[in-house]
């Protein structure tokens, strides 16, 4: 066998091109399922265990305020496991060297002490000293991005009063693995922070002795969230309880669970597509290899090899161009894996990400790449093993052709002879000639999919600030304020236009879907904030009912002219029944949207705003940022500008970096598949080729036949690849939206003319690659051989 | 070298003419110096063992490969130092090859594999005229995998005087034919020749075939050993082997 080891050695080394090629595939699947899983398993690891170890609530409720005693009842109720009561309060925050407004959300730990539930992971200094009432501890991502550190100070408002903090500690908490401030869609680390102080000290400023307005608890193993929540809401009503939520609606915990089902998407379906494509190639490459080896099969078995022998060798042929790919997808996946974990860290804070490559995962690739490979060359692998050697000994016999309608038509007379010979081998082959096509239609459909995203994320960034969010500044009043404010903010410095709302916390309920979120009432009239419908043009607010965004209808299950129950969050927390009037084609975030009047009414009060949408002059925005910050009822003030640049930066950070990715793998797997066929079309052709030349015909008519040959499959399967990738896109886009955003699927001209051109440039450079050998043709070696 | 058939006009002139092939650090002289004259219009079989260098003379004569040194003159053309350009355009518009395994295309039917050359041709006659003189008239819709070797090899001498070459060159046309199925080969070449007066080359290790000679050159080790005149031609149909 030693001599047939060499042999596999010396084939290997003759096909290095196609090899690589094809190993180059199988490690495009293996590494994007490797990174993928790695990922995966990193990020749900790292948060079950900071869950685990820091005991993270299972039920969490904000109510307006409740005498400690409250507790008890709660703790009572069944199910229940440890409860733990807290102060929290919305502050304002100045830090030294930062210009831009601050807001800042305070919970309390017990005095000197950690709390029983989320508990925080310091990760320098110390909890706030017994006693000390100004002493806090920093959220991480805050602090870092202020270069705080224990020991510096920082200033707040709290409760209209001006405070020096001093820091003592900077920690994680597992409620905050992703830090979202209120209202914000994603985090900005410079303009929101997480601050804990001394239970004693924060419920001093805010008349909160006693009391508590934030409470959670932990359930006891087998104990179902639902019946604790209606217990909980029932005790806290009378105290203006805003309603429980579980796990499944805490906003870090739910945008982190999304993150993994969409990684848990692309980790099925982008390694799906490249060992699938792999397999082809595979299988076109073996039986290619074992047509062209017949006579050596024939020589091998003569002498005495057996069936079992002759497939052994080309199962390792093929087995050492997988192992070849999976080593290479092995490594360049646990390179890229880390490299994913680590951006991933940037948005999701844990305490320690727990990487490991592991051997399961490793396996996985292996398992599947194998598999894809053991079934892409079974066929040609056992017809070569069946061979009887007698009849591998002569050569294959002459190719049949037989005349097809197209010949008996009058266009067929047009045809030049080498256009003939190009239409007959495609015909010839058609099944071939349709795995070629589907190859080169399939990495087509990869490069649209990889760069469809680019240019649907600009549209959806340009409908969101050009149609939707037409104001740069808005800010947030503590209570309800008249709507006469519209004329003092329009006295502010540089505000060119202002338009006020009413904004209130709901809960939206739909047979058993329900979604918490916040209606905006804005005034019929407006020119800062656009709802506009499915063809983009605004939206005339209805004087009664509820608009929907889109994709929170379809959530709750709810059709135009249905109601839904609304469960106000506030004051007397009514429940009311609010016909759903139409929706509104929103990419970014899941609202409700009423006629503010029409909202006023609902809630029982008179007219009544809770925040306003400026347009003001940039070059006084200092001057106006301070003025507001002066108002005492202003709680926070958010820059439109900045919210745009983090939603762009996030997406360009997540999303195009695996679409960056996938175009770059979707571009080589065209390489690989089209040089493949281009090879293989060569080999094959080779004799006719020099027939021709020595027959006459110059290297430009010769190099046509093969040149043709691959322009039709290549141009057949652009529109074919547009179509799949068409699809494709749709699928990956419906996998992939979630409460955050949602990228509209939009395809536009140029990412057709760029996934085509992509096709094109890889066809060109496989041809390019093959003229070589084509100028090196041989034309005496051709006579000699028998076909 | 007199020779006393066909006309004296000189087609083929080759003097001192070498081919040396390097293979790694191997020099294997293929050919050592050939001078030949090739008259226009006779019919010559070139007879030699395996490495005799026949091959190699005719594949310089049809300006398939380049010699190491000497002249090859095709009229006033010195083939030895023509660009590749040329070489194609002297083989697309002044020489016909008959090869020993046909190499037909296998996708074109026989018409079409005539019409192959004849499209690039600048005064051929038709493939139907072309496939008549070889005998196939019946058989030109069909495609090589449906004829048998002789109809094969008859279909390629077709694509080769299809465009009226100058010469005709044969390398071993009848090496993969039985006697009979080769006797209506040669039946074809011979007519061929007559009939359209083309220079025809026809290497063999078959001596028989050199019956039918005009001229029976010998080669040996790379040059040209004898040559022979036949005084009387035998028909193909007389030859036996």
């Amino acid at each position: 066998m030693r001599t047939l080891r060499l042999k596999l050695v010396r084939d290997l080394t003759m096909l290095r091109g196609q090899v690589a090629a094809i190993a180059v595939v199988i490690a495009a699947g293996v590494m994007t399922l490797v990174m993928l899983v790695t990922a995966l398993d990193a990020i749900s690891l790292s948060r079950n265990r900071f869950y685990e170890d820091f005991n993270f609530a299972h039920v969490f409720v904000d109510l307006k305020r409740a005498p400690e005693r409250v507790s008890e009842q709660i703790r009572e109720v069944e199910g229940v496991n440890l409860v733990q009561t807290m102060v929290q309060a919305p502050v304002r925050l100045e830090v030294p060297g930062f210009g831009d407004p601050v807001r800042g959300q305070v919970l309390s730990v017990p005095n000197g002490g950690q709390p029983d539930l989320n508990r925080l992971h310091l990760r320098e200094g110390a909890l706030p000293e017994s006693g000390r009432s100004d002493q806090v501890v920093l959220s991480e991502p805050f602090a870092e991005a202020h270069g705080l550190q224990a020991g510096d100070s920082l200033s707040a408002i709290i409760n209209g009063r001006l405070k020096t903090l001093s820091v003592s500690g900077v920690a994680l908490s597992p409620e905050f693995i992703y830090q979202l401030g209120p209202g914000d869609l994603l985090p900005d680390y410079e303009r929101f922070g997480v601050l804990w102080m001394n239970r004693r000290a924060l419920a001093a400023s805010f008349d909160m002795d006693g009391a508590f307005n934030r409470l959670v608890l932990s359930l006891q193993s087998g104990a179902s969230a639902g019946p604790v929540m209606d217990a909980v809401d029932g005790i806290l009503a009378p105290y203006g309880g805003l309603g429980a939520y579980n796990r499944e609606d805490q906003i870090s915990q739910r945008i982190l669970s999304q993150e993994l089902d969409q990684l848990r998407v692309s980790a099925t379906v982008l390694p799906a597509i490249f060992l699938g494509v792999s397999a082809f190639l595979l299988n076109v490459l073996m039986a290619r290899i074992i047509d062209t080896q017949r006579q050596q099969v024939a020589v091998l078995k003569a002498f005495g090899y057996g069936n079992r022998d002759v497939a052994w060798y080309y199962g390792l042929l093929t087995a050492l161009i997988v192992v070849i790919g999976c080593g290479l997808g092995v490594v360049l996946g646990g390179w890229t894996a880390s490299g994913l974990a680590r951006m991933y860290m940037e948005y999701f804070r844990f305490p320690a990400m727990d990487f490991r490559l592991q051997p399961r995962v490793i396996l996985l690739g292996v398992a599947i790449a194998g598999a894809a490979a053991g079934l892409g060359t079974f066929r040609a692998v056992s017809r070569a093993a069946r061979l009887p050697p007698a009849q591998a000994m002569r050569p294959p016999a002459p190719e049949a052709f037989h005349q097809t309608a197209l010949e008996r038509s009058v266009l067929w007379g047009w045809l030049s002879q080498s256009t003939r010979i190009i239409i007959r081998n495609l015909s010839r082959h058609r099944l071939k000639a349709s795995f070629s096509v589907l190859g080169i239609s399939l990495s087509g459909a990869l490069i649209l999919v990889g760069s469809f995203q680019f240019s649907a994320v600009d549209h959806l960034i340009d409908t969101q600030y050009r149609l939707v969010q037409k104001a740069d500044t808005n800010l947030y009043f503590s209570e309800t304020v008249a709507p006469k404010v519209k004329t003092s903010l329009l006295n502010q410095p540089g505000v060119k236009a202002v338009e006020t709302f009413r904004d209130v916390a709901i809960r939206l309920r739909h047979g058993h879907r329900e979604y918490r979120t916040a209606i905006e009432g804005m005034n019929a009239s407006r020119g800062l904030r656009g709802l506009i419908d499915t063809s983009y043009r605004d939206i005339t607010l209805p004087a009664d009912g509820l608009l929907l965004t889109g994709y929170l209808a379809e959530y709750l299950g709810v059709e135009v002219g249905e109601t839904v129950e609304v469960e106000v969050m506030e004051g007397q927390r009514r429940t009311l029944t609010v016909p759903v009037a139409g929706t509104v084609n929103e990419p970014v975030g899941m609202g409700a949207y009423m006629e503010r009047g029409a909202l006023n009414r609902l809630l029982r009060e008179g007219p009544a705003v809770t925040g306003a949408w400026l347009l003001t002059d940039e070059s006084r925005e200092e001057a106006l940022f301070d003025r507001l910050w002066d108002m005492p009822l202003v709680t926070s003030v958010g820059m439109i500008s900045e919210s745009r640049a983090s939603i762009s930066s996030y997406i360009e950070h997540t999303m195009l970096f695996m679409m960056g990715f996938v175009l770059v793998l979707a571009g080589s797997i065209a390489f690989a598949v089209l040089y493949n066929n281009a090879r293989i079309a060569f080999a094959e052709r080779a004799r006719e080729l020099a027939t021709l030349r020595v027959l006459g015909f110059t290297r430009a008519e010769v190099a046509w036949i093969l040149i043709g040959e691959i322009g039709i499959l290549t141009l057949v399967s652009i529109p074919i690849g547009w179509g799949l990738g068409t699809a494709l896109a749709w699928l990956l886009n419906q996998s992939i939206s979630m409460d955050l955003f949602r990228v509209p699927f939009v395809i536009t001209h140029q990412t057709y003319a760029f996934a085509a051109a992509g096709v094109l440039l890889a066809a060109i450079l496989s041809l390019l690659f093959v003229a070589r050998r084509l100028y090196r043709l041989n034309m005496i070696d051709a006579l000699k051989t028998a076909e | 070298m007199e020779h006393s058939t066909g006309s004296s006009r000189v087609v083929f002139s080759t003097r001192g003419l070498t081919k040396v092939y390097v293979m790694g650090e191997m020099e294997i002289h293929a050919l050592r110096g050939v001078d030949l004259d090739l008259y226009a219009g006779e019919l010559s079989v070139m007879l030699g063992a395996s490495g005799s260098g026949k091959s190699t003379l005719l594949n310089i004569l049809g300006g398939l490969d380049c010699a190491t040194e000497g002249q090859a003159m095709y009229g006033d053309q010195n083939l030895v130092r023509a660009s590749d350009k040329a070489l194609t355009a002297f083989r697309r518009d002044h020489v016909g090859f008959v090869f020993q395994f046909y190499n037909l295309i296998s996708s074109l039917t026989a018409r079409e594999n005539v019409s192959i050359v004849t499209e690039i041709s600048r005064n051929p006659m038709t493939p139907e005229d072309a496939l008549s003189m070889v005998g196939l008239e019946g058989r030109m819709d069909h495609f090589p995998s449906q004829l048998s070797g002789g109809e094969q090899q008859r279909v390629a001498i077709a694509r080769a005087i299809a465009k009226r070459p100058d010469v005709l060159l044969c390398d071993e046309p009848t090496g993969a034919l039985d006697s009979k199925t080769g006797v209506r080969v040669l039946e074809a070449l011979e007519y061929v020749n007559r009939e359209l007066g083309t220079t025809t080359v026809v290497i063999t290790h078959n001596v028989i075939i050199g019956q039918m000679a005009e001229r029976v050159i010998q080669l040996s080790d790379g040059r040209v050993a004898s040559i022979h005149v036949n005084e009387r031609r035998a028909a193909p149909g007389e030859l036996h082997w």
